[in-house]
C-alpha cells in the first residue's frame, strides 16, 4: 500500500495474494489458473501464497482453493459480500492490503477483476497491470508484468519499481489450472473489515443468467459462429447454433444472409453492423467482403470454413478448411461431443430440421 | 422530459474520452521494428464514442448538458470538435506538457480533479478501454477517486426518478443495476451506433469557443501526482511481435481428418480448453 507515497523501503511487503471469485458454489477458472501461476511466483519469491476471498459462507470454497496451491486462504464474511459490489469489494482489499502488506496481488481480469482493479489502484495509487501474459522476476526483485500491447502486435514488459503492491490482471486461459490436491493443508484466516450499509451504493435490481439458447450477443461471446449465404437456406442457421452451443458461443451473420432475411439484422457483423473481438471467430460459408472483414478482423482467432478455396476470407484466416460445411460443421460437433464426454464416435445431436 | 435535479438545474453529464490512432491503421516499422504512429489517422476511441451515444441519447429525452472533458496533447482537439457536432454542448481538454508519460493511477487522478473543476456533475461516462492501452482501469479508477458508485461494462443507461440504472455485462449474463446520482458508467464498445456529425453541430464548431483548454494549475492538480516519473508503472521495454499476424494453415484431407486437425491446433493455442 502506497497511497501515494513513494517507497523508500519496499522490505515491509511480503506474500504474493490471489483475489479468489467463485461462483455457485465454485471457483471460476481464472482463479484457479492464477493459483498455479502465483504458486510459481510465490516459490520463486521464497513467500507464501494467500488466496483473498470476501463473500459470505464462503469456507468451502476456500478449502477447495487450497488444494489447487495456497498456503492460507483470507475469508472476509459479511453478508454484504454475498455478491459481488464495486465499493464493498474495493473496501475489504485496501484495508487488507493496508494490513497486511503483500508484495504481489493478482487478479482474474474478469468483468468483476477488473471492476474492482480499476478501482482500487486508484485509492492505494498503486501501479496494476491488465491483461498479463506472462510474468518474471526482475534482477531487482521486481515483478516482470508481460501483457500484449498496441492490439497484439508487441509485448510490453511492465515495473511497478517503487510502489507496492504490484498488482496485475490475467485474461481466462491464459495460465493451466494445477491439479486439484484435497489432502493439501493450508490455513483459514477469517478477518474482520467493517462495513456499513452505506457502502453499498448500488442495488442489483435484474439478472438475466446468458441462456445457451439465445441470451448470449455475439458482442459479448468470446466465441463467435457466423454463418454466410453458403448455409443456403435460413433453418441451416440451427446447424450453427448447435455448434455454437458446444462452444459456449454464440451465432453471428455476414450482411448477405442478413439480406436474404435469413436472420435478423441484430445478428450483423460488419462495418453497417456490429463489430466483434472474440477470442475465436468461425467464420462458415463466408466468403468475405471488405465490409465484413471491418466486423471481425480483429479477433484473436479466426477459422474459416468455405467450399471455394479463392474466399477471400482465407487470406486472414488462422486455420481454414476448404471442404463442404455440410459435412465439416457436424463432425465439427462430433468431436467436440467425444471430447466433453470422452465417448469417441458419440452421435451428435443435431437439430431435426437440418439437412 | 427535462429531469432537473437538485433544484433548477438540468442534469449535467461529463464524457471522458480519449483520441486514439485508428487501430486498422496501425502497422509496424519493417526497419526499426517499432509501431508506425505518425501520419497514423486518429479517432474517437470506439468505446468512448459509444459512451458519447449513450450521454446524447440522454440528452435528447432529457434535455441533459453533455460535457466532453480530455487529456492529451492539442491535436486531441479534433475529437473533441467531433464530439461537440455530433451534439454535445461543450468540452474541455486538459492539456499540459507534465502530464506526459502518465499512467492509469495519475490519469484517473488528473481526470478526477477536473471532474470536480467543472462541477455540479451527475453522471460521469467513459469507455470501457481504449483501443491503444486496453487497460480499461481508468474509469473505474476516476470512481475510486471520486468515492462514487461504479456501474462498469454498460450497454444501456435510464435516468429513473432521479436515479441512474444500467444494464450491465456481467462473466455470466446481464444484470441491472441502480445507483443515486453522481456515479460513474464505463460503456460498452459496440452497444450502439454513435451518431453522425450533424450540419448544426459543424456550424457551432466552425463558431469557435466550444472547447476549453486547462492546464494543471488552472484545474489545481499537484504536479508531483502527474507525469512519467510520478506513474507507478513504467514500460521496461516492448518485444515486437515479428510473427505475421495470422498462421494461415489451412487443414486438408476428409472432414473428419481436417476438423481433427483444427481442434488439435484450436486446444493448442487454448482456445478451445477440452
Amino acid at each position: 500500500m502506497t497511497d501515494g507515497h513513494i517507497l523508500e523501503d519496499k522490505s515491509h511487503f511480503h506474500g504474493v495474494w490471489v483475489f479468489l471469485e467463485g461462483r455457485a458454489g465454485q471457483l471460476r477458472d481464472v482463479s484457479t489458473q492464477l493459483i498455479g501461476e502465483g504458486r510459481r511466483l510465490a516459490d520463486l519469491r521464497g513467500t507464501p501464497l494467500t488466496g483473498i476471498l470476501p463473500g459470505h459462507d464462503v469456507d468451502a470454497l476456500a478449502r477447495e482453493a487450497i488444494g489447487y496451491g495456497l498456503d492460507r486462504v483470507i475469508v472476509v464474511d459479511d453478508p454484504i459480500l454475498e455478491i459481488y459490489r464495486s465499493r464493498p469489494f474495493a473496501e475489504v482489499m485496501a484495508q487488507l492490503i493496508r494490513r497486511q502488506k503483500p508484495e504481489i496481488v493478482l487478479f482474474g481480469a474478469s468483468k468483476n477483476g477488473r471492476d474492482l482493479g480499476g478501482r482500487l489502484h486508484a485509492i492505494l495509487e498503486t501501479g496494476l497491470a491488465a491483461d498479463c501474459v506472462k510474468f518474471d522476476i526482475d534482477p531487482e526483485g521486481n515483478l516482470d508484468m508481460i501483457r500484449p500491447s498496441f492490439g497484439g502486435k508487441s509485448l510490453a514488459h511492465i515495473l511497478c519499481k517503487k510502489h507496492r503492491p504490484q498488482m496485475a490482471s490475467v485474461r481466462r486461459n491464459v495460465f493451466v489450472a494445477p491439479p486439484h490436491n484435497p489432502d493439501r493443508r493450508g490455513e483459514i484466516l477469517h478477518e474482520r473489515v467493517e462495513l456499513s450499509p452505506k457502502d453499498v451504493d448500488a442495488t442489483l435490481l435484474e439478472f438475466d443468467e446468458f441462456t445457451k439458447d439465445g441470451g448470449l450477443r455475439p458482442e459479448e461471446a468470446d466465441i463467435v459462429v457466423s454463418g454466410g449465404y453458403g448455409l443456403g437456406d435460413p433453418k441451416n442457421f440451427q446447424l450453427l447454433q448447435a455448434l455454437a452451443d458446444r462452444l459456449g458461443g454464440a451465432i453471428a451473420a455476414s450482411r448477405k444472409a442478413v439480406d436474404s432475411g435469413w436472420v435478423p439484422k441484430t445478428l450483423q457483423v460488419g462495418q453497417t453492423g456490429m463489430t466483434v473481438r472474440p477470442k475465436l471467430y468461425i467464420a462458415v460459408g463466408i466468403s468475405g467482403a471488405v465490409q465484413h472483414l471491418a466486423g471481425m478482423q480483429e479477433s484473436d482467432k479466426i477459422v474459416v470454413i468455405n467450399i471455394d478455396p479463392k474466399a477471400p476470407l482465407f487470406e486472414i484466416a488462422d486455420y481454414g478448411i476448404v471442404g463442404d460445411l455440410f459435412e465439416v460443421v457436424p463432425e465439427l460437433i462430433r468431436q467436440l461431443d467425444a471430447l466433453k464426454g470422452g465417448e469417441v464416435g458419440a452421435q451428435p445431436t443435431l437439430p431435426a430440421e437440418v439437412r | 422530459m427535462s429531469v432537473l435535479v437538485s433544484g433548477m438545474r438540468p442534469m449535467r453529464i461529463i464524457v471522458c474520452i480519449k483520441q486514439v490512432p485508428k487501430a486498422q491503421e496501425l502497422q509496424v516499422d519493417p526497419v526499426t521494428q517499432t509501431l508506425k504512429r505518425v501520419g497514423v489517422p486518429s479517432e474517437i476511441n470506439p468505446p468512448d464514442a459509444n459512451a458519447l451515444e449513450i450521454a446524447l441519447t440522454l440528452k435528447d429525452r432529457h434535455a441533459a448538458e453533455v460535457v466532453v472533458l480530455s487529456m492529451g496533447p492539442t491535436s486531441f482537439d479534433e475529437s473533441l470538435e467531433r464530439a461537440i457536432a455530433m451534439g454535445a454542448d461543450r468540452s474541455v481538454l486538459l492539456t499540459d506538457r507534465i502530464l506526459g508519460g502518465s499512467d492509469t493511477v495519475p490519469t484517473a487522478y488528473a481526470l478526477s480533479e477536473t471532474i470536480q473543476k467543472i462541477g455540479g456533475y451527475d453522471l460521469i461516462l467513459t469507455g470501457e478501454e481504449t483501443t491503444d492501452a486496453s487497460t480499461g482501469h481508468v474509469g473505474p479508477g476516476i470512481a475510486g477517486h471520486l468515492a462514487l458508485p461504479q456501474i462498469t461494462y454498460v450497454s444501456e443507461v435510464q435516468i429513473v426518478d432521479g436515479t441512474v440504472r444500467a444494464r450491465r455485462t456481467a462473466e455470466d449474463g446481464t444484470e441491472w443495476w441502480q445507483t443515486k446520482m453522481p456515479s460513474l458508467c464505463t460503456v460498452n464498445f459496440g452497444c450502439n451506433k454513435p451518431r453522425s456529425p450533424t450540419l448544426t453541430g459543424k456550424i457551432r464548431v466552425k463558431r469557435g469557443g466550444v472547447i476549453a483548454h486547462w492546464s494543471c494549475a488552472d484545474v489545481g492538480i499537484d504536479p508531483k501526482k502527474v507525469g512519467l516519473f510520478n506513474s507507478p508503472t513504467i514500460v521496461a521495454k516492448v518485444d515486437t511481435i515479428r510473427l505475421p499476424p495470422r498462421a494461415g494453415r489451412m487443414f486438408s484431407g476428409d472432414a473428419r481428418e481436417s476438423v481433427r486437425a483444427l481442434l488439435d491446433a484450436l486446444i493448442r493455442d487454448r482456445v478451445i480448453v477440452p
